[in-house]
Order: C-alpha cells, then sequence, then structure tokens
C-alpha cells in the first residue's frame, strides 16, 4: 500500500512537450508510471513520446481518465495551470515549477478551498511510490519498497533520506517532497496524516527545515494522533536569521521560523529528532 | 528584495499614505539643500537596508540646516552597525531628510503573508515605534490582526476595527482607514511580502503619517515589475552574492572557513549544519541547483575561492539522474583552469559514481572522496584546520 499514488495512477503531464517535462516523463514511464497524455494549449491533436497532446486539461481528463496530474509549466503560468487542473475534476495535482509569485498561488489556493483536488507543491519534487508510481522528478532507482513514509520539504535532502535508508535495506511505502515555498498545496501535517492512516505505512520520516511553522503544527498533530515511530530532522541550524535560504519559504524571520523551536516541538511529540541528516537511515533502522 | 526607506515612501505616497515632506540626499551638499528647502528642523537619516539605524546613530534630528550639515557629514559615510547589519555594518551612501512633526502617538501597521491560512493578514498595534516582535511575544493582546481575503483586500469596516482597536480618535480615524487601504491597495500592486509602518504616527493636530517605511518585494513576482527591479541597490548586497546571482547560482556569504557547495537548498543547509557538528564553521550556503552542470560547478568555485578565509571545500552532490562521470570531470576542469590549491572533499551519490571517483582519484589533484555526509564533514572539517 501506499499514499495518492499507486499502480492505477494515471497520469497527465502540463506543459508536456516542454524539454523539462519530456525527460521527466520519459523517465517516469521508464519506471512504470502510466503517463495517459498531456496538454500544450494549441498542440492539442498532435502526439508527444506516442502519447496524446490536448489543448485542455477538462479535455484531457475526459479523454484519458487521468486521476493525476503533473506541472512543468513555466512560472508566470503555473498558478493558472494548477487552477485548470481542478477545474477539470483532477483528483491529485503535483507541482514541480518554482518560482510561482506567492499572491499567484494565493489565488490558487483559495480557488482550490473546497474542491476534492490534493496539491503537492508547488517547489517540490514530486511523489514517488516505489516499484509503481513515479510523479516529479525524484531519481526512481534510489528507491525500494517497503513501510516507511518519507515526508520533506526539500528534494534532495529527500534523496539523502531515502538513499540512507534503500542502502540499508530499508524500502518505503511512499515519499512525498512537499515542497520549500511559502504556500503549498499539501503541508507536513496533511502528509502525516496521510502516512498515520496508511496501514502498510510502519514508520513515518518527517524532514523540516527553517520558515514558518508547519513542522510544529504537525508536531503538535504527532503528539495527539500517530503512535506509529516518527523520525525527524531540520534542517537550517546554522543558517542566519533574515536570510533566504534558497527556498522562498526557508528563511527566519522577527525570531520565528527557528529550527531551535522546531526540533523542541518535534521532541516534546515524542518524534526522535537526527542531530544530524547523516544519521536518518540508522535512527529508522532503530525503530524497526 | 529590499528597499530603501525614501523608495518605499515614494510608493506609499503614490498610493495615497500620508508620508513626511522630504528627500533623498546622495553628498552632504544635496542633505542641506533639502533641508533649507523644507526649512525649520529636520531629521537626517540614514537609507540602509537594515533596521535599528537610530539607536546605531545613523538618524538625528537637526534645528537648523546648519546643523542639519553637522549630522549629514558624521552620517554619511559612516559605517552603521545595528542588531540587523551584523559585527560589519554598512556603509551609508544614502540620506533621507525631511521634515519633523509634532507627534501625539505612535502606531504600527504592517502586512505579510500567513503562511498557514495562505492568505495575507494586516497587523496594527498602538505600541508603535517598538520593535514588533517582541510586542507580538509579550503582549499578543496589543497586536491586532485582519485576514485579507484574496480579491477583497482591506474592508473599509475591518480597517475600522482596527483603527479604533488601536486607540485612534474619532476624528482621525477616516484618515487612518484611508492610510490603511492605500497600503493594501499598494502592497497587492506592487506583489509585496513584507510592507511595514513603524511608525505610523498621529500628530497633536489630529494627521497620521508614516513616519517610517519598510517594503520587502516578492523576488519572484519581479519578472513582472520591470519598474520596481530598477530600485535595487547593489551596494547593500555582498558583491558574491551579488556576482552568483548572475550565474544563477544561490549563495550565501557567511563567517566561517569551510566552503561547501550543495545541489539544493534543503541539502545545502543541511551539511552546513552538520559541517558545525563536526567542529568547523560553514563558510557559506551555496545551492548550484539541481542540475550542477560543469559550467555551474566552475562558476560556484571561483565565488567559493574568493572569500579569502576558505580554507578547504567540500562538495556535496546527491545527484541522483545526474552523472558522477559528468560532476567529477567537471571538478577537475575547474580544478585546473582556477588553479586551485586548497584541499577539496568530494561527496557524491548518482549515476557511474565509481567512474567519477576513478576520474577523481586520477587527476592528480588534491581531492579527497567521501562515503556519506558524516565523513565528508569530518573530512573537510579537519583539512581545514
Amino acid at each position: 500500500m501506499s499514499i495518492l499514488v499507486n499502480k492505477n495512477t494515471r497520469l497527465l503531464v502540463q506543459g508536456f512537450t516542454g524539454k523539462e517535462a519530456t525527460f521527466h516523463s520519459t523517465q517516469s514511464i521508464a519506471y512504470g508510471t502510466n503517463v495517459v497524455g498531456g496538454v500544450v494549449p494549441g498542440k492539442g491533436g498532435q502526439m508527444h513520446m506516442g502519447l496524446p497532446v490536448f489543448n485542455t486539461v477538462a479535455e484531457a481528463a475526459k479523454a484519458t481518465g487521468a486521476n493525476a496530474s503533473v506541472i512543468f509549466v513555466p512560472p508566470p503560468f503555473a498558478a493558472d495551470a494548477i487552477m485548470e487542473a481542478a477545474d477539470a475534476g483532477v483528483a491529485l495535482v503535483v507541482c514541480i515549477t518554482e518560482g510561482i509569485p506567492a499572491s499567484d498561488m494565493i489565488r490558487a489556493w483559495e480557488f482550490l478551498q473546497g474542491k476534492p483536488t490534493r496539491l503537492i507543491g508547488p517547489n517540490c519534487p514530486g511523489i514517488i511510490t516505489p516499484g509503481e508510481c513515479k510523479i516529479g522528478i525524484m531519481p526512481g532507482h534510489i528507491h525500494k519498497p517497503g513501510n516507511v513514509g518519507v515526508v520533506s520539504r526539500s528534494g534532495t535532502l529527500t534523496y539523502e533520506a531515502v538513499g540512507q535508508l534503500t542502502k540499508l535495506g530499508i524500502g518505503q511505502s511512499s515519499c512525498i517532497g512537499i515542497g520549500g515555498d511559502p504556500i503549498i498545496g499539501t503541508t507536513h501535517i496533511d502528509a502525516v496524516r496521510l502516512f498515520n492512516e496508511d496501514p502498510d505505512t510502519h514508520i513515518i520520516v518527517m524532514i523540516g527545515e527553517i520558515g514558518g511553522d508547519a513542522e510544529e503544527q504537525a508536531a503538535a498533530y504527532i503528539k495527539k494522533n500517530v503512535k506509529k515511530p516518527v523520525i525527524g530532522f531540520i534542517a537550517g541550524q546554522t543558517a542566519p536569521p533574515g536570510r533566504r535560504m534558497g527556498h522562498a519559504g526557508a528563511i527566519v524571520s522577527g525570531g520565528s521560523g527557528k529550527a531551535s523551536d522546531k526540533i523542541a516541538a518535534m521532541q516534546d511529540a515524542g518524534i526522535k529528532v537526527c542531530e544530524t541528516p547523516a544519521e536518518m537511515g540508522e535512527k529508522v533502522k532503530s525503530c524497526l | 528584495m529590499k528597499i530603501h526607506e525614501y523608495q518605499a515612501k515614494a510608493i506609499l505616497a503614490k498610493y495615497g499614505v500620508p508620508v513626511p515632506r522630504g528627500e533623498v540626499a546622495y553628498s552632504v551638499e544635496e542633505a542641506v539643500s533639502v533641508a533649507k528647502q523644507l526649512g525649520g528642523s529636520v531629521v537626517v537619516k540614514a537609507q540602509i537596508h537594515a533596521g535599528g539605524r537610530g539607536k546605531g546613530g545613523g538618524v538625528k534630528v537637526a534645528k537648523s540646516p546648519e546643523e542639519a550639515e553637522k549630522f549629514a557629514k558624521q552620517i554619511m559615510g559612516m559605517t552603521l552597525v545595528t542588531h540587523q547589519t551584523g559585527p560589519e555594518g554598512r556603509v551609508v551612501l544614502r540620506l533621507l531628510v525631511e521634515e519633523t512633526l509634532p507627534i501625539e502617538r505612535e502606531l504600527y501597521l504592517g502586512i505579510t503573508l500567513d503562511r498557514a491560512r495562505g492568505k495575507n493578514v494586516f497587523m496594527a498595534s498602538s505600541e508603535g515605534g517598538m520593535d514588533i516582535e517582541e510586542v507580538a511575544a509579550k503582549t499578543p493582546e496589543r497586536l491586532l490582526k485582519e485576514t485579507l481575503e484574496p480579491g477583497a483586500g482591506l474592508m473599509a469596516w475591518q480597517a475600522r476595527k482596527l483603527a479604533f482597536g488601536i486607540g485612534v480618535p474619532a476624528a482621525s480615524v477616516n484618515g487612518a482607514v484611508a492610510a490603511m487601504m492605500a497600503l493594501v491597495k499598494a502592497y497587492d500592486d506592487i506583489d509585496a511580502s513584507l510592507a511595514e509602518i513603524n511608525p505610523f504616527i498621529l500628530t497633536t493636530d489630529g494627521k497620521v503619517l508614516a513616519l517610517d517605511a519598510k517594503i520587502n518585494l516578492d523576488d519572484n513576482a519581479l519578472y513582472r515589475h520591470k519598474d520596481l527591479i530598477e530600485l535595487r541597490d547593489l551596494n547593500e548586497e555582498d558583491p558574491l552574492e551579488v556576482e552568483a546571482s548572475h550565474f544563477g547560482l544561490n549563495y550565501i556569504k557567511l563567517d566561517g572557513n569551510v566552503a561547501c557547495m550543495v545541489n539544493g537548498a534543503g541539502l545545502a543547509m543541511a551539511t552546513m549544519d552538520i559541517i558545525k557538528y563536526a567542529g568547523g564553521m560553514p563558510a557559506n550556503f551555496l545551492d548550484v541547483g539541481g542540475g550542477a552542470t560543469a559550467e555551474q560547478v566552475k562558476n560556484a568555485f571561483r565565488i567559493l575561492l574568493s572569500d579569502t578565509g576558505v580554507k578547504a571545500v567540500l562538495i556535496n552532490i546527491f545527484g541522483g539522474i545526474l552523472r558522477c562521470d559528468t560532476l567529477a570531470s567537471g571538478v577537475v576542469a575547474a580544478a585546473r583552469d582556477l588553479n586551485i590549491k586548497i584541499p577539496i572533499v568530494i561527496r557524491m551519490e548518482g549515476t557511474n559514481v565509481e567512474l567519477g571517483r576513478q576520474i577523481l582519484q586520477e587527476s592528480g589533484f588534491n581531492f579527497t572522496v567521501a562515503e556519506g555526509m558524516k565523513d565528508a564533514a569530518e573530512k573537510v572539517v579537519s583539512l581545514a584546520r
């Protein structure tokens, strides 16, 4: 089992014919993901990589029965693409695009309220259920099917955690990169809830970073609701305050968003917090 | 992107937020001429991208143009150190000279993003002129908040609620409401990520004005605000950070001696953390991006090594899809071109990792290949000693 994606996922690619989308779609298909087509306004009716291209998401969803979409369109058009997918009733929308203006995301976020669509990202690596379905830009081969759920705001730091697990022979149920922006569709708390409800996820790895208070919120939820072991790590303990550390959301401002506060909240919730990123795998192993 | 107080005030004035009369000056002479035009007493304010300027001696009230000249001479060119500049401070190259006003009360207005709600929030407080984080921490009941609904902005009733809530007298409420709504309009139009008026003053004759102003702009939205990009002041930024930005590198200079080059922001932060844990101090944050091409690696090296405090470099690349042999060749080429002498520790994961290691080991350069992040951090810290 897994969360959100599996071998029944039927994936659309928005911005399908672009260079990045083409590269990563090739990788996803090679991994076994069922990509059913793509959307590029003005290119409807064409074929790309042997798959049909549509002008609109509504048209594509109707023709292919897609239940997920991945967005590779440039930042100025990405929030629009999210709303288009939600309007078409696509259940899961994964937005990889980095650099979307916050005001655009405020609009998209508002649009999603009350709709059944779940958004992952933006500015994220995507989601993978090892051995079944890979949506996004993560390297598939480092994953291994198993029972550890991984959620993280960062891309390569997620790969680091997964790499450590797989090297130790520990597989993953699903791994989800929720994104480094201040406004994201799926937060730590959402992902933890899903992993908690998934019978085949036995251990949860939650990787956070400085900025905001999503980790504190998730920690409070875990303290109250989660019996499964949770391993945590927070990146940015040495980050200077007031500076944006690469991710738009990774900033300690006005005394909030500090690594030390997050670690304290997580420890208080009974989460086993790793002192360094090198021990994430070993910490999980100790819970087996 | 940060902008100066005088630039923020010019934007706010355009939207109808009342601001004191005044002008920016790039020299002492210009400052004196502004002081003379304004007449009477003026305030001379250092323009740097940091708060706490008054405490650091960067804001002075002058009773006459002569005194304004004296203060302008003191402040212009000084290295202003505040709690936000770090110990190295900032050199003051611009002054704002403004009229002084009879202050009855100092209030606070601000807008920022409420990340948890996915909406902007308007904040107002009766405790103006103070550090608002301190107000929020110690007397949260004195920091009032109203959520800005997307598309609706700040509604008049919300503004009235805030104005009365922070103790604006009835006679001045309409002025305060207009200023608040203008602030929101400005914030939305320019794609700001933070706007603060601290203090927002009430004068003895019942007027309201923005005595100070701070605006940060959303970098992701700058592409649609060409006019605002021109407000960037490169003097306020570290020259190495400016250069890095030209190559699409995300670089932040720090004080340590162990440089690091990493792909991905989260892993880059984690790498800094583990350097510190191993007993060293990171010299920088550097995210070379997901691809880490040979050209990126070379530019990154050049920037890292321009920092003369750097004693060793740690390259931590979790490639995945990226080929390690390509990365290794890029590192070797950069080391050759730049004639790198200091020790370099490389930890890489990805396709063809064995071939990558072989290329590094056979290159004849001072490379140390590490297994995993812990090993890499320990090796680089000991080499930097």
